[in-house]
Order: structure tokens, then sequence, then C-alpha cells
């Protein structure tokens, strides 16, 4: 696969390391009253599904970015690239 | 006896070089050939038409085909360690000193023994071994499949180290064209004519596709003229690349596309320093497939013997290499493709015995004989065809003389490689056949006879239309050709035959596809892994189709209803070498070598991999025999006097930002934002959902500015998994990492000498002594008049003991220094065992305790994990689940019996009582003999163990058939308040 890096342009995804579901980066709020349900399910708890999934891979071979990457799981299409800090700054995380 | 034969079958023209003569050997027969001529052309000429045995009943067979699809012709070529099995003889290419063996047969291809499966073939039909082979279950291991495999094989391999060398490579383009027949000639002088970087791949190697095989005219020229005309423009191009004996094996995601070019397996040996194969990886902005069309056999009585072929093939051999399978041919045909062949053969001068048509409307001859409305009900001879048995259209019987048949079913459109990405092809009811449909992978379309443009002006116009549509460029002119439009109708097999074969390299006949059906077999994908129907190396490029429509046809279903089996990669077999490349031996993955390697390898240090690493594992000295002499040495003069041990493997991170007292507080499940400037603070991480991840210690030489070390197996996770945190847990933070591995070369320098060595080095400016460095202090430093060094004082051992870290370049000169420096006090250098015996010792945790399953709370390091704060993992870890009252606690344990031996990976049990998993109090993690205890001591992981001191266990190992009796103690076996690391 080729994943069109936002800084670096189109890159073999043998350079990545994959991770799985982008909710990852939606890590609860540690105050919460329903904390223990929330991480359990944060920790534990994947899509799946057949299509459209948002991912997270990581530039090890490369500049070390986490990118966000839509991809239909069934045919491989990729359809978005970000940056998983812009993602996680859009999602209110900060410090 | 010269075993010399002359090339009796050899005919006039052809393109080879006659000038050249080439000897070879088959089964130790002495031949000649010509170069030009594949193994199959040269065996021909020479009269062999027997090349080799089926996989199953052992029959003789020689080959079908003259190209990639072969089932038959499969040898082992050349000898010893450069011996390759399963090697299609009508692919090989000739050379000078080639040699080759038929395979499937004992003692010779003529006389095999295994044979005997032939007669018994009653017994032997679809699904026998599942049938057979079924009880006892114990049989199958050792009694049936080790027959099975002997009797049923194909080529064995040689047993030898490969000596060639096999390479990788990347290769971009805007146009990669597969298969360099007209539609592929013509799609590349359109796009190269337009200036586009092209790459033509062909598997032949030569270029030309069918134009090579066939007598025909193209743009008013012999088409093997307009061929060389054509490539030589081609070569002209800068933009142009050619790859001949280049097989593009898979359509993978993305346009990438797999390759194999075989650089060398032409030759008798690899040129100095030249691969043998590449394993090309090739990024392609648009594709077309070109790759043609494959003939299609028809199924009847016997039609496997050696001289029965495609129509297409004969075509190929007489017109391109110039043989004749036979002096005297019949041809077998459902269309009018047979009949060509016919011609070329008679203009040859070769014999047509008849053209046997199963139409009763066909083309007629004024120079041979042409049977319409008749088909081929038998045929005879015993290691090659003689006669063939035909019923004529009023139901006579007649036989006819012959030394090879050609057989024409009409033709495949060759749509493979449309089907990589799951796409299905469609059917075509005007050609009976399945042309590409469905998805196609991403950027590809199809030209030629591949598309089911089965005429060559078709291939040539399509070719050149298809790369004009691409880049909306201009096509090439193209030339005038036959544009006959192909008419093939549907005949799949012979009424009322039986053995008459689909697969021929799998020994699956018609009989056997409707036997699967009528046992239950009826998907396709059932009908395709029962009978085992296109699963040999040949995939059932020619066989598939006729099991498909003899289903389709007991099913009372249509063929496209019936459906097909999955095209997938690889196109053609690959060597195992080509898809590994250099990764072989010690270049399977990177080795990393500390900057010290090279003295400890003069010291005659043994060395141990750890992950990429090699570290060095003990340091023997003159009189030592036994490891662990050198090991029990090591620790006591450490522990006595002064070690030193190379640290650089573990995993160094900077950390710098104003925020990155912060980061490491969210890291680690220990509090780090109160760490005071000069100070080093063990740090334990968590996995999200509270199990421990990683240890190590973090350093703060600055304000803003933290070491970070972790242990040398997961420096490259805990990387990862901070810039996960950084990037997207606290994206605004102002944090950098950077790993450090690599810059820093670092050593431990431990025992009650260590100051006193390490105060020789250290530049007089810097005070190390106890009251101004105490334990865990970190500075940097200079040492030896001004190198920028930095020092921790940190211990593994136990001992008073510091961490002494200097720039990359450095690292062999200072350990030559502390060596030297140290021989007053005599230093030893130490390895990775003495390492793990002091922390061991010690109690230290590493990663047999840091297992992926154990928590802060089994490390007895709970009362770390800081309330305060919020830190990756905190939260999953207080889950009642992992703070039972019986929870697994980290302790130590010795024998009762000093010489009993403590076993790692062996599980406690109380004192009496079952030993069974139900009664399971714990395991042992780590053993080490202690030099200091005298006996060996283990740490273990045991229920409520740190309320079980002194009790007296059963340590079990089923697994070494060991059980002795321990007594459960501190982890700390030596120095327990800790004085010495201290002092």
């Amino acid at each position: 696969m080729i994943i069109n890096h936002p800084l670096l342009g189109p890159r073999d995804s043998a350079e990545f390391v994959y991770m799985g579901d982008a909710r990852l980066i939606e890590r609860p709020d540690p105050e919460s009253d329903t904390v223990a349900e929330q991480f359990h399910d944060y920790a534990y708890l994947r899509d799946n599904p057949a299509g459209t999934l948002r991912e997270l891979w990581f530039h090890e071979g490369g500049d070390r970015s986490w990118l966000v990457v839509t991809r239909d799981t069934r045919t491989h299409e990729i359809s978005k690239v970000e940056l998983a800090r812009d993602v996680a700054r859009s999602k209110g995380r900060s410090k | 006896m010269s075993g010399q034969m002359t090339q009796v079958n050899r005919l006039d023209g052809g393109q080879i070089d006659r000038g050249s003569s080439l000897k070879f050997k088959f089964d130790g027969k002495s031949f000649t050939g010509h170069a030009g001529d594949t193994l199959a052309s040269a065996l021909l000429a020479n009269g062999v038409r027997l090349m080799g045995r089926s996989f199953k009943y052992h029959r003789p067979r020689g080959p079908l085909s003259a190209g990639s699809e072969e089932p038959n012709a499969i040898v082992t070529l050349r000898d010893g360690a450069r011996a390759e099995p399963n090697t299609r003889a009508t692919t090989a290419e000739l050379f000078e000193g080639l040699t080759a063996r038929s395979q499937n047969c004992w003692p010779s291809v003529k006389f095999d023994v295994m044979a005997v499966n032939d007669a018994a073939s009653d017994f032997l039909a679809a699904g026998f071994y599942y049938k057979t082979f079924m009880w006892p279950a114990s049989f199958w291991e050792k009694v049936y499949e080790p027959i099975i495999r002997r009797a049923a094989g194909l080529g064995a391999l040689s047993m030898q180290e490969d000596p060639d060398q096999y390479d990788k490579g990347f290769r971009h383009c805007d146009l990669l064209i597969i298969g360099a027949g007209p539609s592929g000639l013509m799609a590349a002088l359109t796009a190269g004519r337009a200036g586009k970087d092209v790459i033509l791949a062909d598997e032949d190697f030569a270029l030309g596709g069918r134009l090579l095989s066939e007598n025909m005219a193209v743009g008013g020229k012999a088409a093997l003229d307009w061929t060389t005309q054509t490539v030589a423009e081609l070569s002209s191009m800068p933009n142009v690349r050619l790859m001949t004996r280049t097989t593009v094996m898979g359509a993978f995601d993305h346009g990438i596309y797999g390759a194999v070019e075989r650089v060398s397996d032409h030759l008798f040996e690899p040129a100095a320093g030249k691969p043998r194969q590449i394993l090309w990886r090739i990024y392609a902005g648009k594709t077309m497939l070109c790759a043609g069309a494959i003939e299609r056999p028809i199924a009847f009585e016997n039609n496997d013997r050696p001289g029965i072929m495609l129509a297409s093939a004969m075509r190929s051999y007489v017109n391109r290499w110039a043989v004749t399978p036979a002096q005297r041919v019949a041809i077998f045909t459902s269309c009018d493709d047979g009949h060509r062949t016919a011609a070329d053969l008679h203009a040859k001068g070769v014999k047509i015995a008849a053209v046997i048509d199963t139409r009763s409307e066909t083309p007629m001859s004024m120079d041979y004989e042409v049977l319409a409305g008749a088909q081929v009900i038998n045929t005879k001879g015993r290691l090659g065809l003689a006669f063939v048995e035909v019923q004529q259209a009023d139901g006579s019987m007649r036989t006819l003389e012959c030394g090879a048949l050609g057989v024409s079913g009409g033709w495949n459109p060759n749509v493979h490689l449309t089907c990589h990405q799951r796409g299905r092809p469609a059917w075509n009811a005007e050609l009976s056949a399945f042309v590409p449909g469905g998805t196609l992978p991403p950027g590809m379309s199809v030209a030629g006879a591949a598309s089911g443009d089965l005429s060559t002006y078709g291939a040539l116009h399509s070719g050149a239309k298809g790369a004009a549509d691409a880049f909306g460029i201009k096509a090439a002119d193209v030339p005038t050709a036959a544009d006959t439009p192909a008419k093939q109708s549907a005949f799949w097999y012979v009424e009322g035959c039986k053995r008459a074969w689909l697969d021929q390299q799998n020994d699956v006949t018609v009989k056997d596809v409707k036997l699967a059906h009528q046992e239950g077999f009826k998907s396709v994908e059932h009908l395709k892994r029962y009978t085992t129907l296109g699963m040999a190396t040949d995939q059932g490029k020619t066989s598939n189709m006729g099991g498909l429509a003899i289903m389709a046809e007991i099913a009372g279903k249509g063929i496209p209803d019936v459906g097909t089996t999955i095209f997938r990669p690889p196109y053609t077999p690959v060597s195992i070498g080509a898809l590994a490349g250099r990764m072989r031996g010690m270049e399977f993955h990177p080795t990393r070598l500390t900057p010290s390697h090279f003295w400890a390898k003069e010291r005659g240090a043994v060395f141990v991999e750890v992950g990429n690493w090699l570290r060095a594992q003990w340091f023997p000295i003159e009189g030592e025999t036994h490891w662990r002499q050198s090991v029990d040495r090591e620790v006591k003069a450490t522990r006595a006097s002064v070690g030193v041990c190379d640290c650089t493997t573990l995993g160094k991170i900077d950390v710098q930002g104003a925020d990155a007292a912060t980061f490491l507080n969210k890291l680690y499940c220990n509090p780090f934002a109160k760490l005071a400037v000069g100070k080093v603070r063990y740090g334990l991480m968590l996995r999200e959902d509270g199990i421990a991840m990683d240890d190590g210690t973090a350093g703060r030489l600055a304000e803003d500015h933290f070491v970070v070390t972790t242990t040398t197996a997961k420096a490259g996770p805990v990387y990862q998994h901070m810039e996960f945190v950084r990037q997207c847990l606290m994206p605004d933070a102002d944090v950098q990492l950077i790993s450090t591995t690599e810059a820093w070369a670092q050593y431990a320098v431990a025992g009650p000498n260590s100051r006193k060595l390490l105060q020789k080095i250290v530049d007089p400016e810097f005070d190390i002594s106890n009251e101004a460095f105490e334990f865990m202090a970190c500075a940097n430093i200079t040492v030896c008049g001004g190198l920028r060094a930095r020092l921790f004082r940190i211990s593994f051992s136990g001992e008073m003991a510091f961490e002494i870290a200097v720039p990359s370049r450095y690292g062999d000169a200072l350990m030559r220094k502390l060596m030297e420096e140290g021989e007053e006090f005599d230093v030893v250098p130490y390895g990775t065992e003495a390492l793990g015996v002091m922390r061991i010792e010690k109690g230290h945790a590493a990663g047999n305790e840091l297992n992926g399953t154990t928590t802060a709370n089994n490390l007895g390091m709970g009362r770390m994990v800081s309330k305060k704060k919020d830190s990756i993992g905190t939260v999953l870890s207080e889950r009642a689940g992992l703070n039972e009252e019986d929870a697994l606690k980290l302790v130590g344990v010795k024998p009762l019996a000093r010489e009993d031996k403590i076993t790692a990976g062996g599980h406690l049990m109380a004192a009496d009582g079952p030993v069974d998993a139900a009664h399971d109090q714990g395991y042992v993690t780590s053993a080490a003999y202690s030099p200091e205890v005298g006996s060996m001591i283990g740490l273990a992981f045991i229920k409520s163990g740190d309320a079980r001191m002194g009790e007296k266990m059963r340590l079990v190992s089923p697994v070494t058939d060991s059980e002795v009796e321990v007594e459960v103690t501190s982890a700390h076996f030596v120095d327990p308040e800790g004085g010495r690391q201290r002092a």
C-alpha cells in the first residue's frame, strides 16, 4: 500500500507500523464518574468494520509522525491521511 | 558410447542460432541444441517426447505447451547445490552444459516402479487420500504421510545451501505493460513516443509474444520483422525500459506490482557479482495487462500421452524453434485455430495424418485430409503417442498413425492478474470464455487477447488505444494485420470418456470431477480441494475451465453460474530465494555492534544476540573451560573490587522541552514532576490496561532536559509509545523526543572500587565523592582531560556503581582506558550473564519479570503507582481482578539442599498435596547460581508471596521432570538494606 503522508508525500506502507483504530486518541477523562467503564471500553473495545476505518499508523522508518489513515478495509482504498496531532487537537486534546 | 543423438526433428528456419551448438544432458544422456532453444524444444528436436511422470499415477508425460502454463514437462534443472526442482522445460533456456533430470520416477523415466498406481487407478480416484488414510489418527504423521510424500511428490530439494545471490529492487513508472505481444508492443510505442516512463515486462527471453510463433504478416511484412523493428525503436527510447525474463507475478495494492527478473537462470552460473534473480517491486501509475491468451485442451480418453500437445504450442515449436514433435502429426480441434497449425506444419514439410474437427462444417484443405464432425476417442502408445482412434461423423471408427497430436479447444483470455484484488471475471458467451470483468486493480486496463480481442489486428489496435486512453495521448498508427474475428465454441470433452485428463500435473480426470459432484462436492471451491484440480504448480492454467464446464453440465447450470475459483499471486511459482533476497543467515536482520565490540572480541568474549544487538555474554580467561567458571569469577571480582559492563544497548531517549517533566509524569506511573535537576529516578511504565510495559531510569540534566533509559528489548516499542503519548494525547505539550541509543556509548562501572577507578579518569574539577555525588545523582561532566561525558550513579548490581556515557566514537577508547586504569584494582569486564546473576541476587526485575502479564502490584511496586496524578495505566491498574488478596508477588526462592537446581519456568506447589494446575501457587521467572549465596537462587511470582517468607514449597518442572524442595525468601539475596549502593 502507499500512504500519502501529509508532510512527506506518498510513502510505502512498509515504512510504517500499524496500530489499528484511531479511537485510541480519544483517551477518556480520568476525572470522570464512570472512569472504570470508560477506560475498560477504551482499552479493550475496537471497531473492526468491513468498510471505512480510521486507523493509526506510525512512520517508524521515516519522520516518526503518527498518522490517522482513513482506509476501506475491503479494498484498501485510502481516502484521507491526517497528522494524528491535528486530529487530537480537533478532538480538544491539548497538554 | 558417445550418447550424442542427432536432432532428428529439427526443421528449417526458426529463431535459433544454428551457428551455435550447445551440449546438454537429460537423464544422463548427452544431446545438442542451439542458442534460442528451450530445454523442451531441444529435447523435441532430438526426438525426446517423454520428459516426466505424473504426480499420482506416474503416467509418462511430455510437454503440453510451449510456455509457462506447462503442467507436464517439469524437471530438476542443474546438479548439486544449484539443483532446482520443478522447473518447466518449456521455459528453461538452453545453455552450454545444462543438465536436467526428470522427476517422479524411479528408477528411470522409462521404467517407473510407481506406475503400478496407474493400474490401481480404480482405487485412487478423487478423495482417495481423504477416504483411506483416516484411521488411526496416530498413523497419519508416522506412517501414511511419509509414504504418500515419497510416492507422490514433485522434485526434491538439494538440501544444500544455495550458492547464488538474490536481490530486491524498486522501480517506478508511469505505465507498466505486462506482456510484450502485439498489444503490449503497441501500448509501449504509444506511451513511449509520448515521453511517458514505460516498463515493458515479459516472462519470455525474447519480446513479441505470439508474434514470435506465428507465420503471418503485420504492417505488410513478416510478423517477426515488424516485431524486430518495433523492439529496436523501443530500445532507442531512454524513457522505455524493456524487461525480458521478467514475470509480473502479482498485482498488489495501490498500483504496486511484484515482478521476478531471472537475471542468470539462462546461464550455467551467474556472472561474478550478478544475482541469480531479482524481485522487483514496481510502483506503476497505470498498468496495462497485455498477457494474451492460453489455449485450452480438449479432454478425451488417454489424452495425456507424450506427443499430445496444444496445437498453438506445436505452431510455436515449428515456427519459432524449427522443431516438429514428430514426423507425422494429427490435429484435433473444435475451432479454426487448429487448422492454422496444420497449415503451418504442412508448409514446413511435416506430414499431416489428418485434421479431426468436432464441427460438421469446417475449412477444407487440398493438402491433407480433414475429418469433419469427428472426434478422437482414444489413443495408444506405451511411452508416447503411436495411434489415435477416431470416431468419424458416420459413426465408423478409424485408427490414424501419428507421433504427435495437436489439440485446440479455443482460447482463454489470460485474466489472472485482473483478479488479484478479488475482481471476478465475466463470462463471454461468444467466446465461451471468461474475460476481465468486475473491478480491476486500480489503474489497470486490459488489451489484446487478454481482454478477449483474439485477432492480431484487434490486439495491435487495443494496445495502442489502451495506452492513448490512459494518458489522453495520440495512439501510435496501427499496422495492418489479420482481423478475422475469432469464432470459438465450447467443446470441453469427448462424450463417454473416463480417464480423460483435465489437470495433467495433479492427475485429475473427467471421471474424478463427476465423482466429486456425485459425492456432494458441488461448489467449485470444494471441487478444487477435493479433487486437487488446478492446485498444482501450474495453478490449473490449462485445466480449470474444463473442470468448471463439466461441473456446470452435471449441475445443469451455465458456467458463469458455477463461478470460478479465486486467482491469487503468484502468477507462476516464485523461488524462496527471490522472496528472501539478501535476508539470509546473518543478513536476516541487521546486526548492531556496540562501539567497544571489537575490544570485546579481542578479549575473547562470547557473544549473545539480544534483539539485533550482539552483546558480550562472558569473557573467558585462560584455564576456564566452562561458562560458569567465567561468570562466577566476573561476579565475585565485581563484588570484591570493580567490574565494567557495556550497557550501550539499553534504549536512551532524550526528552527536552518546557513540558518535559509533565510529559514524563504522564508516562511513568510513579511521580516525576518534582525530580530535582541532577537526580535520577527509577521509573515504571504501564500499558493502558494496567500491566507493566517497561522500566528504566530517567535522569534530569536540566529543568527542561531528561535522559530516559529503556530495556534493550523494548527500546523501539517504548519510543513509539512515547511518540504516541506526545502526538496523540498531548499534542500541544512543548516536548521533543529523539532516540540517542547510538549516540552514546555507556558503561556500568560497579563494585566497591568503582569510585576510585572513575576518579582516575574524571577531570579533577568534578567531585564524585559520596557527599558531592550521592546515590541516584547524575551530571554532565568531562573525562580524560575534556571529553564530554554523562555520569549517572545508578546500580543494577546492588554494588556502589556508576554508569558513564561518552559520545559513541570514544566508547572503544574509554573501555580500554578503564581496563588500563583499573589494573591496580584487578578490574574485570563482565558480560550479560554476570549482569543477570547480580541483578537476580539483588532482586531487580528484568524482562523475565516484566513479561507482559505482571502488574506493579505483582512486582512489589504497587505503592509506587501514584494516586495523586493520572498516568498511562493507573486507572485500570486499580481493577479488582489485578488486586485480589492472593495476587502473585515477586519473591526469592532457594533450594533446601544446596546442590538442587532451580528451574526457571518451574511451578511452585505447597509442601504437600496434589501437584496439578488447580493447586499451582506460582512460578519461577529467573534462576542463576549465586556465588554470594553458594547455591542456585531464583526469582518467583507466588500467590501472596510477600506473606509466605520462610515457607517450604516444592518446585516442580514436568518439562525437565524435576521436583525439588525450596524455601521462600526475600527477592533481595544481597545487601537487602541497600548499604553498598549508597556507600
